[in-house]
């Protein structure tokens, strides 16, 4: 920590935390500042968005800065979080939320008072309360253990834990008139929510084994990992080629924490886009840049398991990408296909592969189809042909259709020549063809 | 090299794109140059003068690679000869079209050449006799159609070099030259 506090936190390219093993995001606030009058040196953090997870509060600058900087509070180091004072003064300020932690500075354990205020129009409420919950879960201290004896990990999951409801009436005050009309009103929901939530136990039950799958699955991969670097010269290529194909299943298995409505409410689709763009980063570069759009829809909706999005979100996220600053873009074909591409991806890349396949004496003959190309270039066949479209329309290929089907050729009418229909440049693509063909004809 | 009869077919006539309008404009356009060229150069060898978009015209496929025009194809050809002064549409419907392999003014002058050669620049001939007569067996005239050469000798009317009159005793019409 080299003495600062709060200690700053690493971000992923699109501007999202990186989160520490189990932790879960909990609750998104955004147009929050944090307050320190007793650190001189504590930074001014104003109008950022706070990320509540089972182990730190993060603040995250705005959004549209494309330089993010980000600090985290570790729950761990919070002594105290004091009661939220009721009051009328409460009811036209923004809503503040105080604590205190302590941490060494230079080699010296001090303490002090955050504050954290909360200007925008998220739901404050859920927030301290989840703020609390969270604290008092201690989920850190269960990684530590789970740590040490891996084979214990009967998961108790931060989210299961802390429900107990001991706390949740602390701090609040019953007062009469308006705030005690919204307090009964908010204690019936309370009820109804509690008889839900015993109603759905079946399902939070599996959605925690859901989440020792993913770290099962995890674990697995780790094993795969290392067992196939150990002795990778003795396997043999069945073998290895299996064993990645796990791999991938595992790979695609775990999102840990998928971003959902409700964990960040009004944040919700600009969070889901930033996670998204660090998601389609691996698939991306397996399939060489380029991925269609419901693609990606099943890849990562079969990674976040229980939480899934559905198609319309997936495209809000992917529409928000134009606003944030990530390394990756929504694409529109001419035809209405969608795909996402990374930023760096040239079309070139993909011309030169095109040229090549339809330059080998067979596709000179035969032409290539559309499935032909996916085959060859490793993708869908419908983005295979958008390429081969692409291609077309830059001049590189023409098009044959026939009852046999729709086939592209390298193009040649360019090298032939209109003044002597009868010419043929040595070297040119003209004659290889011309070779291709008259070798393979039947006579 | 494969042959249409005795007509010499380039190589690209193997080429099955060939035989498939082409969407992209530069590659269209080059496309239906060389279709204009090898048009022109089969009716000139094979002295065909009209094609019928609805008849058979061996040019318009290749059973070697078992491809052909499409009609749209076939008047998109077509149209681009039109448009450059080579071929006529004979009715509006687009179903024939006169291949002018020479301008009219060219055949024209090859008029006028032949009549020069034979010494006819004062006398008298039929339209048929121009076509099929004895003067003109070997040269270009030989065969010509109707149509064109009529539209030839109009050309030269207008210029006073010769005038048409109706014969009394025949449908033919007569040429009386004047050059």
């Amino acid at each position: 920590m080299a003495g600062h506090f709060p200690p700053a936190v690493e971000l992923t390219t699109s501007g999202r935390p990186v989160l520490l093993p189990n932790e879960i995001e909990c609750s998104i606030l955004s147009s929050v500042d944090l307050e320190c009058d007793e650190i001189p040196t504590f930074p001014l953090l104003k109008s950022g968005i706070i990320i509540l997870t089972t182990h730190r509060i993060v603040w995250i600058s705005d959004s549209t800065n494309s330089s993010n900087s980000a600090v985290a509070v570790p729950l761990a180091a919070i002594n105290h979080i004091f009661s939220s004072k009721k009051g009328i003064k409460s009811m036209f300020s923004s809503p503040r939320v105080r604590f205190q932690v302590s941490f060494p500075s230079a080699g010296v354990p001090r303490s002090a008072v955050i504050t954290i205020v909360i200007r925008g129009k998220g739901d404050h409420e859920v927030f301290v309360s989840k703020f609390w919950e969270n604290w008092r879960a201690r989920a850190w201290e269960n990684d530590n253990n789970n740590n040490k004896d891996s084979s214990s990990s009967s998961a108790s999951g931060p989210s299961s834990t802390g429900s107990g409801g001991f706390y949740s009436s602390e701090g609040t005050v019953r007062m009469v008139g308006v705030a005690g009309i919204l307090r009964k009103e908010q204690e019936m929901w309370e009820n109804t929510d509690k008889s839900l939530q015993e109603a759905f136990q079946d399902l939070n039950a599996l959605m925690s084994k859901a989440k020792e799958m993913v770290m099962l699955a995890e674990k697995m991969r780790q094993k795969l990992l290392s067992s196939t670097s150990s002795h990778s010269g003795a396997t043999n290529d069945d073998e290895v080629a299996s064993k990645e194909e796990i791999q991938d299943w595992l790979l695609s298995v775990g999102i840990i924490s998928p971003v959902t409505k409700e964990s960040a409410g009004a944040l919700y689709h600009q969070q889901l886009s930033r996670q998204l763009a660090d998601f389609v980063r691996t698939p991306l570069d397996i399939a060489g840049g380029m991925i269609s759009l419901i693609d990606i829809y099943c890849l990562f909706n079969r990674a976040r398991g229980t939480e899934l999005i559905s198609p319309d979100d997936l495209l809000q996220a992917c529409l928000l990408w134009e606003k944030i600053d990530v390394p990756v873009m929504l694409r529109k074909f001419d035809s209405g296909v969608m795909v996402i591409q990374s930023k760096s991806y040239s079309d070139d890349e993909v011309l030169a592969r095109i040229r090549t396949l339809v330059t080998k004496p067979d596709a000179l003959q035969f032409g290539v189809s559309a499935s032909d190309a996916a085959r060859t270039l490793g993708i869908a066949p419908a983005m295979a042909k958008e390429h081969l479209l692409t291609a077309e329309s830059k001049g590189l290929l023409c098009r044959d259709v026939s009852p046999e089907g729709f086939r592209f050729y390298i193009n040649l009418f360019p090298e032939i020549n209109s003044e002597d229909l009868y010419l043929v440049k040595d070297y040119t693509v003209y004659a290889s063809w011309i070779k291709a063909t008259i070798a393979n004809r039947p006579r | 090299m494969q042959k249409l009869g005795d007509f010499k077919l380039p190589h690209f006539f193997n080429y099955p794109p060939y035989f498939t309008l082409q969407p992209v404009r530069d590659t269209r356009e080059k496309q239906i140059q060389l279709w204009k060229e090898l048009i022109l150069d089969y009716c000139r060898m094979q002295k065909i003068f009209v094609i019928g978009l609805e008849e058979d015209f061996p040019l318009f496929s290749n059973s070697v690679i078992e491809r052909s025009l499409s009609h749209e194809a076939r008047e998109a050809f077509l149209s681009a000869l039109v448009s450059d002064g080579r071929a006529e549409w004979l009715d509006k419907g687009h179903r024939k079209c006169l291949i002018l392999w020479h301008r009219i003014q060219d055949w024209a002058d090859i008029i006028l050449h032949f009549v020069k050669n034979n010494a006819l620049e004062d006398s008298v001939m039929t339209v048929e006799e121009i076509r099929s007569g004895v003067e003109s067996r070997g040269t270009e005239l030989q065969g010509i159609d109707r149509t064109i050469l009529m539209r030839a000798l109009k050309l030269l009317e207008q210029k006073g070099k010769l005038a048409i009159f109706k014969g009394s005793s025949t449908d033919d019409e007569g040429i009386k030259f004047s050059v």
